[in-house]
């Protein structure tokens, strides 16, 4: 039997669509934590405060957490393998091109989405992450770490915002064509359930995204 | 009608090609496309010059041969259809029309428009039968096999080799070729017993010939001249990660 080189693009693949699975589930405690933002200002302070140290004080949150690191460089790193050897598989290209015609755009750009979308988890970890971990923020009445005004505050500029609305959409449409294919990667073959996968996956990308791109909003629009 | 044509000229393997711009006048809306290739050839013979080279056989849909990327798309305008079974009457009068070979590194273009597709051979080569003793047909009713059984195996089957699916895929995946040839008897009792095997055979081969990966944009669905549901690969998916969790090795 002819061995191919190293690992099959089947088993990169599936790794694909594994950590972007875990990634998806990710999302759905993040959007549902962070509902806590729509609560009237001074119980939202509180109530987000205390949840965000509850998180990261967690020792079980704490292993998921490296877990979703990790997932994060995989499902890149894996994409970078994927994309290098699609340009050597496709070779000399089209003088003329209109196979786009036959598939929706975003699921050919899966790559320049993901790229949008990693660039946004930079500024966002970096404004967010990087200064609730790392350095000395003021506390709250409680004596807790006060995320919620460093949250706010962000939010006070439009650029900003806007930025996020950008970066946000770029996750929805990234999620409406990954959640399908990673299940369809996965090996969900029968057509009643196949049906069934697609809905799920616009609920999930609609409600996902919209909620999350309605909080820097709100946020704007309200303070 | 007249046409302006913009046809990919290759010597050989080794060269570079380009495209080169054609007139024909006289064509006739019921001409299928490669009897419009044969009228231009019959112009560059009567010239002296060499003819365009592309693949064709059977002209009736069936046979996989034929096959050109015209105007961006694989096997032309027309979802589900050959080269050989598309009309002039799908082009206006004094249209360009843009004729390049099917493109991946695992395709070779041979000369012109004509492409080796030895590779889908190679992937059959790997595992796409079945391990029987030849000998006289069996009595056809010793193996019980349901009606559905039977038509799903059989719309997997249906898939004529054309290698649409590669170039249209934005990957070069051949999945849909081997995903129908996998399924098409790992459906069947008789080729059901030796599946893992053959999965892992044709997926090995498959990469080692160069192809992409499937990235589930399902444009091959739409390009295949027999219309294989690419639930095919998703099936082809469970049957590899089935093949490779239960593997010995």
């Amino acid at each position: 039997m002819v061995k191919a080189k190293g690992t099959t693009t089947q088993a990169y693949k599936l790794w694909m669509a594994l950590t972007g699975l875990f990634l998806c589930v990710f999302l759905v405690i993040h959007v549902l934590g962070n509902l806590q933002l729509f609560l009237p200002a001074e119980e939202a302070r509180i109530q987000f405060n205390w949840y965000s140290q509850l998180l990261s004080n967690n020792i079980i949150i704490k292993v998921i957490s490296y877990v979703l690191y990790l997932s994060i460089i995989a499902h890149v790193i894996y994409a970078i393998i994927l994309s290098l050897k699609k340009q050597k598989a496709n070779g000399v290209k089209y003088a003329y091109d209109q196979r786009g015609a036959v598939s929706p755009w975003y699921s050919r750009n899966m790559g320049v989405l993901g790229t949008i979308i990693f660039l946004f988890l930079i500024v966002h970890l970096k404004d967010f992450w990087y200064q609730y971990k790392f350095t000395e923020l003021p506390l709250d009445a409680q004596g807790q770490k006060d995320l919620y005004t460093i949250v706010i505050s962000a939010y006070q500029e439009l650029w900003y915002v806007i930025l996020y609305e950008v970066g946000l959409l770029a996750l929805g449409f990234h999620l409406l064509h990954g959640f399908f294919s990673a299940i369809r990667t996965l090996g969900l073959y029968h057509p009643k359930y196949v049906k069934l996968a697609k809905w799920v996956a616009w609920a999930y990308t609609l409600v996902i995204t919209l909620g999350f791109m309605a909080m820097p909003i709100y946020v704007y629009l309200s303070n | 009608m007249k046409l302006n044509l913009k046809i990919w000229r290759q010597e050989n393997a080794s060269e570079k090609g380009r495209l080169v711009d054609y007139q024909l006048d006289g064509v006739t809306t019921h001409m299928s496309f490669l009897e419009m290739m044969d009228m231009l050839n019959q112009q560059l013979i009567e010239k002296g010059e060499r003819t365009i080279e592309f693949d064709h056989d059977c002209r009736e849909g069936i046979c996989g041969q034929c096959g050109m990327m015209i105007n961006g798309r694989a096997h032309g305008p027309l979802a589900n259809t050959t080269t050989c079974q598309l009309h002039m009457r799908s082009f206006k009068d004094g249209e360009t029309i843009y004729v390049e070979p099917f493109r991946s590194s695992a395709f070779t273009v041979l000369r012109d428009l004509k492409v080796d597709r030895g590779s889908f051979d190679r992937i059959i080569q790997a595992g796409g039968f079945i391990s029987a003793a030849t000998g006289q047909a069996p009595e056809a009713n010793s193996i019980p096999i349901a009606h559905e059984t039977a038509e799903a195996a059989f719309d997997a089957a249906a898939c004529i080799g054309c290698g649409a699916c590669v170039a249209t895929c934005k990957n070069s995946s051949a999945a849909l070729f081997t995903a129908a040839k996998v399924v098409h008897l790992a459906i069947l009792p008789q080729g059901k017993l030796e599946t893992a095997k053959r999965v892992d055979a044709m997926v090995q081969q498959m990469d080692a010939e160069g192809f992409g990966h499937c990235s589930n944009t399902e444009a091959c669905e739409v390009e295949c001249p027999q219309g294989i549901s690419v639930l095919h690969i998703a099936r082809f998916n469970f049957l590899y990660h089935q093949s490779r969790l239960m593997s010995k090795t």
